[in-house]
């Protein structure tokens, strides 16, 4: 097991190497810089020239490169070019509600995809099943930003029982967590689709596996069989869609923080982008990076725990 | 009957009082704005959102606009100008003092005119101070500006969000805590959600209505809508949906109001590039374009035609449309002399508002009618700053200019419109150095027709500031002189 940790984390440190040199080599070559995008229309070439100096973009690109790396081992993320605040601090700030809304978001599928997936599996062929299967495509093809504007029309607008959007921070968690609910519905409806298919499915090819007819054969029901058997073998697919999904939903709701104007991690490396606030984006794409191999990582790890031939395979 | 009348009345009275009373009580506001301010200083970056926050609300300046555009006393009770136009000497107000407690006296201000035009200045309109030779502290309440040669817009350019006045201690982080003179203070920045106000209670002038107001970011237009609808707001000015204005009108819940802002929309042409520095092809652009159609079809209706780069609401407007007025058929008949009766092909690049990537399409449409193939790429923002603006690499585009009294620009040698006119030149100088109103009203006219009768670039519609907020809120601007959100006025209906 430790050799396998530390192989694990060989490869997470490599991982970010290489992403640290793409993410800054993309970066560089797109056209554009934050001093004449913070200047406008009006201004002066030596005004522009000014701010680039005080900004430090007239540095050389390899000086650039070793100053952002090595403030970021010492834990020193650079000044946003913009908002001239660390961006350590920023990207602090959107986490707080862009983590929680994807936990928010992934606990509510969870909770729905699984025993929807497993009804559908145990009832397979029946009314129930057909159903699910038929409630799930039409989750799958909803576009997710559709449905979050239904629910912002008929719940803010018409009801008034949310707000249309906006997030009031976590001094009153109720009030965050309420400010959370119609994004993290909107964001888990398409996720739960998605997941209760592939746990009906994986159940239903473990309900055909060889070792079933034997739980069954020793006199155990249907039901026991599925519950003590064919329930922990099938979360496997399940796991690895789930570890997707995080990595999915940590920026990629940036259509659902639109909607819900939640000043949420995609908004900002959205913003960090148009402005060319590329201090914020390298930044940002980094912690992607790490937080994707880290859920590799753990998925990994849970896999171990979910089948132990994993544990000694290795 | 009788006897219970007087009483009905009293009650009414009463009630009508104690709802007053009610709606007094109300002094908080909360406003909707689509972009984030980048910082808080406004005399270090250009975006309009930094101005719509602090401009008359945190940082004042010498002299300031009011709703109409007007320059007025602000910081600068009143001035005297020398006869030869060359010495302002500004009488400061008595008892003003930065948010910090700080008092602000002529030191402060030469700090923040001498700042603005140094040789490593980050302002963004650092050519507003370029007439300044000198500035010079009398008093404490008394400073002189000396000029190179006089200027006549000198007071309008004090009137800028950038040239207001900072304090040399708190100059240099007034991007993340603001220290202003003005009524209201930042208290709190949720970046990417809202920006707080709150009066200040040591405020040196006329008391404010509103105690706390909340700026909330708001980006998306269908967002803006529902926020509005949803009651989470009580204004938002220059609301970015206006195919959904209807639906405010309509209801005696809001008030909608439509006005004017700086912002010219121009099909500007790169004036360096063959075809388009054939003066003729030029004006084949402008005949082949209607206005109507764009304005209806991109703006939903709201918006004034323009036939030069000049705000219609100001006084010294001349209408020349007619020069660029629509007619296809002298459109053909102008490539033709060009040598272009088969047409040609150019680009037209559209930065990422909506008002240009939608007026993209019917131009390109209207263009292909008289032969003109235009290839339309959308670009963002600081790909427009470095393709156009910077190298100018483009044959045509679409943008508002939305500083005020931008005409200057068509004198600039090095603007990204690639149009050197000495005429154009001369007129501007001979304005700066003019300061009689009229005389100024009668040049800027021979200026607008300047560039109207060579057909520098295809002069669009101007701008309009869309506005809905909650019926009862009053003293709102109506238009947008400058990028402004002015609270100072504000007050909800007793």
């Amino acid at each position: 097991m430790a050799r396998y940790l530390a192989l694990r984390l060989a490869i997470l440190a490599g991982t970010l190497f290489a992403a640290s040199v793409v993410i800054f080599l993309a970066l560089e070559v797109i056209p554009g810089d934050a001093a004449a995008f913070m200047l406008g229309l009006n201004a002066q070439p030596d005004t522009v020239a000014a701010l680039r100096a005080e900004l430090g973009l007239d540095q050389p690109a390899l000086w650039r490169y070793l100053g952002w790396i090595g403030g970021a081992l010492q834990g020193d993320f650079g000044l946003s070019y913009t908002y001239k605040v660390p961006v350590a601090e920023l990207i602090g700030d959107r986490l707080w509600v862009s983590l929680p809304l994807t936990l928010y978001a992934l606990a509510l599928s969870t909770a729905i995809a699984l025993p929807v997936g497993i009804l559908a599996a145990a009832r397979r062929g029946g009314p129930a099943d057909i159903t699910v299967m038929g409630a799930t495509q039409l989750g799958i093809a909803v576009p997710n930003f559709w449905f979050a504007m239904m629910l912002v029309a008929l719940f803010a607008i018409s009801l008034r029982w949310f707000s249309a959007g906006g997030f009031p921070g976590w001094a009153d968690p109720l009030a965050a967590l309420k400010a959370l609910t119609l994004p993290a519905v909107a964001l888990a409806l398409p996720q739960a689709s998605i997941l209760a298919r592939v746990m009906r499915s994986a159940l239903i090819e473990c309900l055909g596996e060889d070792y079933i007819r034997t739980a069954r054969a020793k006199g155990l029901t249907r039901g026991q069989a599925l519950r003590r058997h064919a329930l922990r073998n099938a979360l496997i697919p399940v796991l690895t869609i789930l570890g997707m999904q995080f990595s999915f939903l940590i920026a990629g709701a940036i259509i659902i923080e639109n909607v819900f104007f939640l000043p949420g991690l995609g908004r900002l490396v959205f913003q960090g982008i148009t402005q060319r606030d590329l201090m914020v984006v390298k930044n940002v794409a980094l912690l992607l990076v790490f937080a994707v191999t880290l859920v590799t990582f753990l998925v990994d790890l849970a896999y171990a725990a979910a089948d132990p031939r994993l544990r000694t395979r290795r | 009957m009788t006897a219970i009348r007087p009483t009905a009345l009293a009650a009414a009275a009463a009630l009508g009082l104690a709802a007053a009373t009610a709606a007094a009580a109300r002094d908080d506001v909360t406003i909707g704005m689509q972009l984030e301010p980048p910082g808080l200083d406004p005399t270090a970056g250009a975006a309009g959102a930094i101005d719509s926050v602090t401009y008359a609300n945190v940082f004042q300046g010498l002299t300031r606009f009011d709703q109409n555009g007007t320059v007025i006393p602000d910081l600068a009770e009143r001035w005297n100008i020398s006869s030869d136009g060359l010495t302002y000497t500004f009488h400061l107000v008595k008892g003003v003092t930065f948010s910090d407690g700080s008092t602000m006296d002529a030191e402060d201000v030469k700090f923040s005119l001498d700042r603005a035009r140094a040789e490593d200045s980050v302002n963004a309109q650092k050519g507003l101070f370029a007439g300044i030779a000198e500035v010079k502290v009398l008093d404490p309440l008394t400073v002189q500006v000396i000029l190179s040669e006089p200027n006549g817009g000198f007071l309008f350019n004090l009137a800028w969000g950038d040239a207001v006045i900072v304090a040399p201690e708190t100059a240099a982080t007034n991007a993340t805590a603001p220290v202003g003179t003005g009524p209201y203070v930042v208290s709190d920045w949720v970046k990417g959600d809202r920006i707080v106000l709150t009066a200040r209670d040591d405020y040196w002038g006329d008391p404010v209505s509103i105690r706390t107001a909340t700026m909330r970011i708001i980006a998306d237009p269908t967002a803006a809508f529902s926020a509005m609808m949803a009651g989470d707001l009580d204004v938002f000015p220059a609301f970015p949906a206006p195919e959904n204005l209807a639906m405010f009108e309509g209801n005696p819940e809001f008030r909608v109001t439509v006005g004017t802002t700086e912002g010219e929309t121009i099909l500007a042409m790169n004036n360096g590039a063959a075809p388009l520095d054939d003066i003729r092809v030029r004006e084949a652009v402008a005949h082949a374009i209607d206005r109507e159609t764009v304005i209806d079809g991109a703006m939903y209706g709201y918006g004034t035609p323009i036939g030069t780069h000049f705000a219609p609401h100001n006084p010294a407007y001349v209408d020349l449309t007619e020069l660029s007025a629509y007619d296809p058929e002298k459109s053909r008949a102008l490539l033709a002399e060009a040598g272009l009766s088969d047409g040609f092909t150019t680009t037209l690049k559209l930065p990422p508002t909506s008002y240009a990537r939608r007026s993209g399409e019917i131009i390109a449409a209207e263009l292909a009618e008289v032969g003109i193939t235009v290839e339309i790429s959308n670009i963002e923002w600081a790909q427009w700053l470095d393709e156009v603006f910077k190298r100018r690499d483009y044959g045509m585009t679409i943008i508002s200019h939305v500083e005020p009294m931008d005409i200057g620009i068509y004198a600039r040698d090095d603007y990204y419109f690639d149009y050197h006119s000495p005429a154009m030149q001369e007129l501007m100088a001979e304005l700066t150095r003019t300061t009689n109103p009229d005389t100024r009203g009668e040049i800027l006219g021979r200026a607008q027709r300047r560039i109207a009768e060579d057909y520098v670039n295809a002069y669009l519609f101007q701008l309009p500031l869309l506005t809905v907020s909650r019926a009862g809120l009053q003293g709102l601007w109506e238009n947008a002189p400058t990028p402004a959100i002015d609270l100072t006025g504000l007050s909800w209906a007793e």
